[in-house]
């Protein structure tokens, strides 16, 4: 197959990049020599891979993520690697162990997280694709906080292989871009099966938008619009609803009552499953070698303390907490039960309607420190965790601004029907543009 | 508990269990504790095994790893999954699934409508993510049973669980653990297909331990899952305490009466009887002593063939097990329903006593490790079902080989075989046929290799000599002559009648001719000479 290079040298004002390649090769196919970013948590081969995270300083990964090996199969030149909360923990990309990512629409503002870095340089226009990751919103809340795009998978319709775990339970790689069509073709490449990930279903995705949406329900959860949605989003978001209706759809509203647990089952399972995944970076094989003069415990100790930052080392803690005897009835598994219910809520909704719609963010983007205590930064996630709780497909769109600042709709649809929120992002975004 | 009905077991001086029905187990902790002046003879021991076997895939448990890791070098035989890398996900290896199942339905366990994998969590050099991936709540089988031979006639041993894990990765101490300035990870070992098997506290000796064990490492060989002769290929916890005759079975397992202490890092057969003996005579010392036994970790040092104390935070652990989100649940119910097992220790002794004629002992014996099993059946007709080939394979190889710590394995068993024909043909003697035998073996144990079984008895010279015709001309009638003008004494003796010296003639005739004479044929030679001589 004939190769090709391509260059890539952007100027990278608000630090969406924590490395890129200057020349890449590329082969023909549907993304040819299309610079494609690449959060730093998706293993590239060759390519420093650290999930913004000391412990992972200078850790190459010898082997491709499936995605990856995907893009690079249809052509894509693998631009870079781009900043990110560390391990995927946050909502702003503050927690990046090399500094945050500034918001390209208002660079005193954090760009959300967190894949922050994507949508920064997808929203400053240094790549027109990038992926992210979405383990309770990550790919969504800087979609919404830039005014991009950001699609959230169904789960199991993308491969997990490479991925470096946060919460694998929750977790999903997913397309980000600057338009659904172009969110749409990426989609297109990087889902499908792959045996080597047990999680990933065979429901291969070949689909072009269509803006029709004549006839269909759409559903809003009034618990979506509840205490601590900015009312100015809010009305923004509403506006953009009746545009749907304006374009035929059906609005109903109706109520998701799990949405009471769903944030508690959240950090409950997330950071569980992070106490679990993060115990393997001990010294002993990545970053820089322990100090073998001490023993094994001791040396463990002080890697781990020295090489994560604060906000992992919160949720490993809490993930350690929750696992432990005595208490994993009274959390973890009371968490699943509560999900459950998460999915059961779902269900029923969506015997009555097609989609549900509603803000992607109760706010518009953060200012720098703005949410200083864990907790409320934690509350702010309360609209997206529950599509990765019950593993369905959820995109955001950009749907308007307050002051200035980009607002994004969330549409969630069932169960393996990315296709239909696609369709449904699409056709809101054909609404907008006319 | 409340099951108090009846005591009927005696019961040791100072002891006094109470015959009324409704006591509370209360009481007899109290009174069971009195008294340094007992008499310990009415303990008895209570063991419980926990084993773990690597399975003998070809691949390593969630990857495509060659499983032949021994004789290579360290961290060779890795992928990222196996190793642990981040991003990496596990890929089950369905054989390994099957492999269980066959052990799972040989053990006459349940095998679960749903079973699931979970991570158990501890930090250790030699785990390379931080967890194991094994099963927890939902083990792939439960409740299954294996007959041995008690101590008082057949035992049914009753199986707990079985479940599937990964190995992990081993550390390597160049120049032995105290020594070595630092340590060394080997991850090839890692993944490796793992089952463990769980048996309820039901052996009441390390004997019967023991023999457990043997017949469950030859259940797994005929089910063609595992080799016994791979280094590190099976590990032995044993959990062990001396209760009160009778206790036990009583009030069952968490309300034992004294401490029970888990045995750690058995590796090898003889290793579990000699350690769990050390642990019985080291308990009734102590309860000797009228200490209390405490419950506690106690790790096998094979070379002394003595247990010592583990720290105790070893036993503090908490493995915060949840279930591994990265693989789904199996539902092999069904699967196993279609799994067929082979022909099993048990079955193949009662077919060799059937359809060979072999005693018991013979058939357990012969039928206790596979690949004698699978010698002895592929002999020919005439041989398996004489008494004589059954013991020499049973007792005279076995013997043998056992006393040059050697196994079947790797012996060429076409040879022994070979060496079984010529036997029964006459062409060597007995005694000859041994000394073919302990060449061979000495052979092979050296240099891995040996002689044709006729090679060996040519340069021997152990071929039994042909005896002509009377009065013809051959070895064994010269040597007669010889013998007879050595020892005029033992003629004029025999010739007064006295049967004794023709023995002492026969005898000096085999001296003469190197054991390759058959007696009868000395007895008859020598008789003809002197009979002529009269």
């Amino acid at each position: 197959m004939p190769g090709f290079t391509v260059s890539f040298h952007p100027e990278d004002r608000f630090f969406a990049f924590l490395r890129t390649v200057g020349e890449i090769s590329c082969r023909e196919g549907r993304l040819s020599g299309i610079p494609v970013a690449v959060k730093d948590n998706i293993s590239t081969a060759g390519i420093e891979t650290t999930c913004a995270s000391r412990i992972l300083e200078g850790y190459i990964p010898p082997y491709d993520a499936t995605v990856v090996e995907r893009l690079k199969n249809e052509g894509a030149a693998i631009a870079g690697k781009t900043n990110m909360d560390e391990f995927g923990m946050g909502t702003t990309t503050e927690n990046s162990a090399f500094g945050p990512t500034r918001n390209p629409v208002d660079p005193s503002r954090v760009p959300g997280g967190s894949s922050g870095g994507s949508a920064a340089a997808i929203a400053a226009g240094l790549v027109p694709l990038a992926l992210g990751t979405d383990t309770g919103g990550s790919i969504r809340c800087p979609a919404a906080f830039c005014g991009i795009v950001g699609l959230k998978p169904t789960y199991g319709r993308v491969s997990r292989y490479g991925l470096i775990a946060y919460a694998n339970s929750l977790e999903q790689i997913g397309p980000m871009a600057a338009n659904v069509t172009d969110a749409n073709l990426l989609m297109g490449v990087i889902a499908g099966h792959d045996p080597r990930d047990s999680t990933s279903l065979d429901f291969p995705y070949l689909h072009t938008p269509d803006p029709e949406i004549r006839g269909m329900r759409i559903g809003v959860p009034e618990e979506f619009f509840g205490e601590g949605v900015d009312p100015r989003v809010a009305s923004v978001v509403w506006e953009g609803i009746s545009l749907l209706e304006r374009k035929g759809a059906e609005i109903v509203t109706c109520r998701m009552p799990s949405m009471a647990y769903a944030l508690a089952a959240y950090y409950v399972t997330c950071t569980s499953e992070a106490s679990s995944n993060l115990a393997r970076f001990d010294g002993v094989r990545y970053g820089p070698p322990a100090d073998t003069k001490k023993t094994w415990h001791e040396s463990f100790q002080e890697r781990r303390r020295d090489g994560f930052g604060e906000e992992v080392r919160r949720r490993i803690m809490l993930g350690t907490f929750t696992l432990s005897s005595g208490y994993y009835g009274k959390y973890y598994a009371k968490a699943q039960a509560a999900r459950n219910q998460v999915r059961a809520d779902f269900e029923r909704l969506f015997r009555e309607v097609d989609v549900l719609a509603g803000p992607t963010m109760p706010t518009v983007a953060f200012k720098f420190g703005e949410k200083s205590d864990p907790l409320s930064m934690y509350l702010s996630d309360i609209l997206t965790v529950p599509a990765n709780l019950a593993g369905v497909p959820a995109i955001s769109v950009p749907c308007g601004r307050v002051e200035g600042l980009p607002v994004g709709l969330q549409i969630m649809g069932r169960w393996m029907e990315d296709e239909r929120v696609v369709d449904v992002g699409y056709a809101f975004e054909q609404g907008v543009s006319r | 508990m409340t099951d108090t009905t009846k005591v009927s077991r005696p019961t040791g001086d100072g002891i006094s269990f109470s015959e009324k029905k409704g006591t509370d187990i209360q009481n007899h902790t109290e009174t069971a504790n009195v008294g340094m002046n007992r008499d310990f003879s009415d303990d008895e021991v209570i063991i419980g095994l926990e084993i773990h076997c690597q399975l003998d895939t070809r691949t390593k448990l969630f990857c495509g790893c060659s499983t032949d890791y021994r004789d290579d070098s360290p961290n060779t035989h890795v992928c990222p999954i196996c190793l642990g890398l981040p991003g990496s996900l596990p890929r089950m290896n369905k054989k390994a699934i099957e492999y269980a199942l066959r052990v799972g339905k040989a053990l006459n366990c349940t095998i679960l409508e749903e079973s699931e994998f979970s991570r158990k969590n501890y930090f250790y050099p030699d785990l390379n993510k931080g967890f194991q991936i094994t099963q927890y709540d939902k083990p792939l089988a439960v409740k299954g049973h294996l007959d041995i031979e008690g101590d008082d006639g057949e035992k049914r041993v009753r199986i707990t669980r079985v479940h599937v894990e990964e190995d992990p990765g081993r550390l390597v101490h160049k120049g032995g653990v105290d020594r070595a300035k630092y340590t060394l990870v080997d991850y090839n070992r890692a993944g490796i297909p793992l089952i463990e098997i769980v048996t309820e506290p039901d052996f009441r000796s390390p004997k019967e331990a023991r023999r457990f064990l043997n017949k469950l490492r030859a259940t797994l060989e005929y089910l063609g899952v595992f080799d016994s002769e791979k280094e590190g290929s099976l590990r032995v916890d044993a959990n062990i305490s001396i209760q009160p005759k009778g206790w036990f079975d009583r009030f069952g397992k968490g309300k034992e009466d004294r401490g029970r202490v888990e045995v750690k890092n058995i590796s090898s057969y003889k290793g579990v009887e000699k350690a769990l003996t050390f642990e019985v005579t080291r308990q009734k010392n102590s309860l000797r002593r009228g200490q209390k036994l405490e419950s506690a970790t106690r790790h096998f040092v094979e070379a002394r063939g003595v247990t010592t104390a583990s720290r105790s935070k070893e036993m503090e652990q908490d493995y915060r097990y949840f279930p591994e989100p990265d693989l789904r649940p199996l539902r092999v119910s069904d699967w196993a329903d279609r799994i067929v097992i082979p022909e099993l220790p048990d079955a193949r002794k009662t077919r060799f006593i059937e359809d060979y004629c072999l005693s018991p002992t013979h058939a357990a014996t012969l039928t206790g490790d596979w690949q004698i099993a699978e010698f002895y059946d592929n002999l020919p007709n005439d041989l398996k079902t004489s008494t004589a080939t059954a013991t020499w394979v049973a007792d005279t190889l076995l013997g043998e080989l056992n006393y040059r710590d050697m196994t079947i394995r790797g012996v060429p068993l076409s040879h022994f075989k070979e060496l079984l024909l010529i036997r029964q043909s006459g062409e060597i003697t007995e005694k000859g046929a041994v000394e073919v035998l302990r060449s061979l073996l000495d052979q092979q144990k050296e240099r891995g290799t040996c002689e044709l079984p006729w090679e060996c008895i040519e340069r021997l010279g152990l071929k039994v000599l042909g005896c002509a015709a009377p009065g013809g001309k051959d070895p064994v009638t010269s040597a007669a002559e010889e013998a007879i003008a050595e020892n005029p004494q033992a003629v004029a003796d025999f010739c007064k009648g006295r049967s004794e010296a023709l023995n002492f003639l026969v005898g000096q005739v085999m001296k003469k001719t190197r054991g390759c004479a058959k007696p009868a044929d000395v007895n008859r030679v020598l008789t003809g000479i002197l009979s002529r001589g009269e």
